[in-house]
């Protein structure tokens, strides 16, 4: 009983550091320096590739529709948020475009930051909800497709997605091929940090309850899940509806990231590089999927950045280190990651796990002396 | 008719190419049941491949060098990157493809610095201006189809003939039984790769002298719209890829003709789903019953 609640304890601390050092770096470097920036790309990459773990990792579910997911929480923010005044320029091609209103603006009776702040909130969470309810059309014929194929049929709506925001038919509200811009943004990394956090705890809570129990034993097992009285098609449903929910959300939050919106980016690309993160992270482990989002980022935007730079750990050599070695190293670090570390940084184990079991090891050091 | 029949010749000409990347993915999947994410990656190399060697050297060595590269590559990634799998969760297997498809794209980027690569008529003959049924296109629209019935025909008959292709087939079948009769697996499976990476080659060669450029995403979409064409003829099933792939190419540009451009890609996707949700073992497919 002491145990686990040190374990709490413990993993309070932690949380309350990581949070503490976000709020010390937010309040010393200004709002462009690059620390700042990663942080906030490597959270919202983080409640993505947990919302695939949830998926992939803790139903079993190999879906790779992401992206396509993303890209509707992306556009329903932008589309939600853009001010009135600003939407002339921002739809230039479309006569100032179909929507004429902004959630923030009419948020706004609750007083200027707190009205901004609640529009923002509720668009990003109508992107959730949108993607959430695409999930569930697409998954009443998808969801009854096995493993590859399940994959494949994913992956195309996703596409399908794409190819449709980018259809000029839609263009007064989507802005066609054009850019969405000119929506308000977080500038601060630990409202990233936190919003995504609170959102993570959420999944957190959801898979130690009796669903998420449900859906471990679908992943492990389906016959025999199903024998011990587990609804699969239902479950599968509610899975794979809750991780496009907080897949729509993490989308809304790339789009803040990014400052601008396109169809492009949202390319099947970026769900293999999602789901490249979850397995390096432990297929199966929510922190392992949120350290390897944040070494994933923080590596490839900052640390690495001599590779493509000409210097790199004070060797300077630009023949070699030129213009994507960078990427190049990285994916062949993470092929031996694939190949030779199949579980991950994490395997299925929790933050709680690890600190918890650091005192019995000491234990057993004791006893053998 | 008239303003229908360009469109009609380069759907052929299209579905021939895609039928060549189709086989690849189909006859891994017979054997392995793994969906080969990197296939539209090395088919990609295959094109740039060719735009180095065919600036540096006269085409007659170029374009054999090209299928050799490609193969050797095919080969290269099996061994290193599948072969160890062998054992593990499919899961694993499809992860690992999607690694080697990232591998190969930024290895791409970092040899062509992310610049397209254009393609400055690579292979003369093949390329030049010819009329057919009153319409202008160019030799290389005529020779596709041709060259992939050739080719099919060539497989088909390598698959059904020879001792090799035997085993290709009893692999496909049951990969264990096959491996307790004396077949070694291990030479069948490379023996797939180097087939499926040799059309793959070819069919680069005929796509990418009709392209204006190459860059490191330019295989993806023939990739993906190429395994369409598989699962949409049956995964597993030579004659069912070659079919779909035919079928596909018509379609899609039957969709630009009548000026719908946009949703030519989104069609291909929506067939797929289509045959997955109706009929998931495709047109030619044999019905798996799944033993628990």
């Amino acid at each position: 009983m002491t145990s686990e609640k040190r374990k709490k304890l413990l993993t309070l601390a932690v949380l309350a550091a990581a949070l503490a050092a976000c709020l010390v770096v937010d309040a010393t470097l200004p709002s462009y320096h690059i620390a700042v920036k990663v942080i906030s790309k490597a959270s919202v990459y983080m409640l993505v590739a947990v919302s695939m773990n949830l998926l992939n990792g803790f139903t079993g579910l190999f879906s790779l529709g992401q992206a396509g997911f993303m890209l509707l929480g992306a556009y329903a923010y932008a589309v939600l948020t853009i001010p009135v005044a600003k939407r002339d320029s921002v739809y230039q091609y479309f006569d100032g475009g179909l929507l004429h209103f902004s959630l923030p603006e009419i948020f706004s009776f609750l007083g200027e930051d707190l009205g901004t702040l609640v529009g923002m909130l509720a668009a990003l969470l109508v992107g959730g909800l949108l993607a959430a309810l695409l999930a569930y059309l697409i998954g009443l014929p998808v969801l009854r497709l096995k493993s590859d194929y399940l994959a494949i049929a994913t992956l195309g709506f996703a596409e399908i997605l794409r190819t449709l925001f980018q259809w000029n038919g839609l263009g007064p509200i989507t802005n066609g091929s054009n850019l969405l811009k000119s929506y308000p943004t977080f500038s601060r990394a630990t409202s990233y940090v936190l919003l995504a956090g609170v959102l993570i705890f959420a999944v957190v809570l959801l898979i130690n309850s009796t669903y998420g129990r449900a859906f471990k034993a679908i992943r492990d097992d389906e016959v025999a899940a199903e024998a011990m009285g587990i609804n699969l098609s239902h479950h599968k449903r509610m899975s794979f509806v809750i991780s496009s929910f907080f897949a729509g959300v993490g989308g809304g939050m790339m789009a803040m990231y990014m400052g601008t919106v396109a169809a492009l980016p949202f390319r099947s690309s970026m769900t293999y590089e999602i789901l490249l993160i979850v397995v390096i992270g432990g297929i199966g482990s929510i922190t392992g999927s949120i350290i390897a989002s944040f070494l994933y980022i923080f590596s490839s935007e900052w640390w690495l950045r001599g590779l493509d730079s000409g210097t790199f750990l004070g060797i300077h050599a630009p023949g070699l280190f030129k213009n994507g070695f960078r990427m190049a190293v990285f994916s062949v670090i993470i092929m031996v990651i694939v190949l030779f570390f199949r579980r991950g940084l994490m395997g299925d184990k929790e933050l709680p796990d690890l600190l918890g079991r650091r005192p019995k090891k000491q234990k057993k050091e004791v006893a053998g002396k | 008719m008239e303003s229908i029949l360009p469109y009609l010749i380069n759907g052929v000409s299209v579905g021939g190419q895609f039928a060549l990347i189709a086989i690849g993915y189909t006859l891994v999947y017979g054997i392995l049941r793994l969906i080969n994410f990197a296939h539209g990656d090395v088919f990609m190399v295959a094109g740039l491949v060719m735009v180095y060697t065919t600036t540096a050297m006269p085409f007659y060595i170029a374009l054999p060098l090209v299928c050799i590269a490609t193969v050797a590559l095919g080969f290269v990634i099996e061994r290193v990157a599948y072969r160890p799998l062998r054992t593990a969760p499919r899961m694993s297997l499809m992860i690992s493809a999607i690694g080697v498809s990232y591998l190969i794209q930024n290895l791409a980027f970092y040899i062509t610095g992310g610049v397209a690569q254009p393609v400055v008529n690579p292979i003369p003959w093949i390329s030049d201006n010819i009329t057919l049924f009153g319409q202008s296109t160019k030799r290389v629209t005529l020779v596709t189809p041709l060259l992939t019935i050739l080719l099919v025909a060539a497989l088909v008959y390598l698959i059904n003939h020879t001792k090799m292709g035997m085993a290709m087939r009893a692999a496909a079948r049951d990969f264990e039984t096959a491996q307790l009769m004396g077949i070694k697996i291990n030479s069948v499976i490379s023996m797939t790769f180097v087939i499926g990476s040799f059309l793959a080659a070819v069919g680069a060669m005929l796509f990418f002298t009709n392209s204006p450029s190459v860059t490191i995403t330019s295989g993806s979409m023939p990739g993906l719209k190429a395994f369409v064409a598989a699962v949409f003829g049956g995964i597993g099933s030579i004659p069912g890829a070659v079919v779909g792939a035919f079928i596909i190419g018509l379609c899609e540009e039957l969709i630009k003709g009548l000026g719908y451009t946009t949703f030519s890609d989104a069609f291909t996707f929506a067939l797929l789903i289509a045959v997955l949700c109706v009929k998931p073992t495709g047109l030619f497919g044999e019905k798996v019953t799944d033993k628990v």
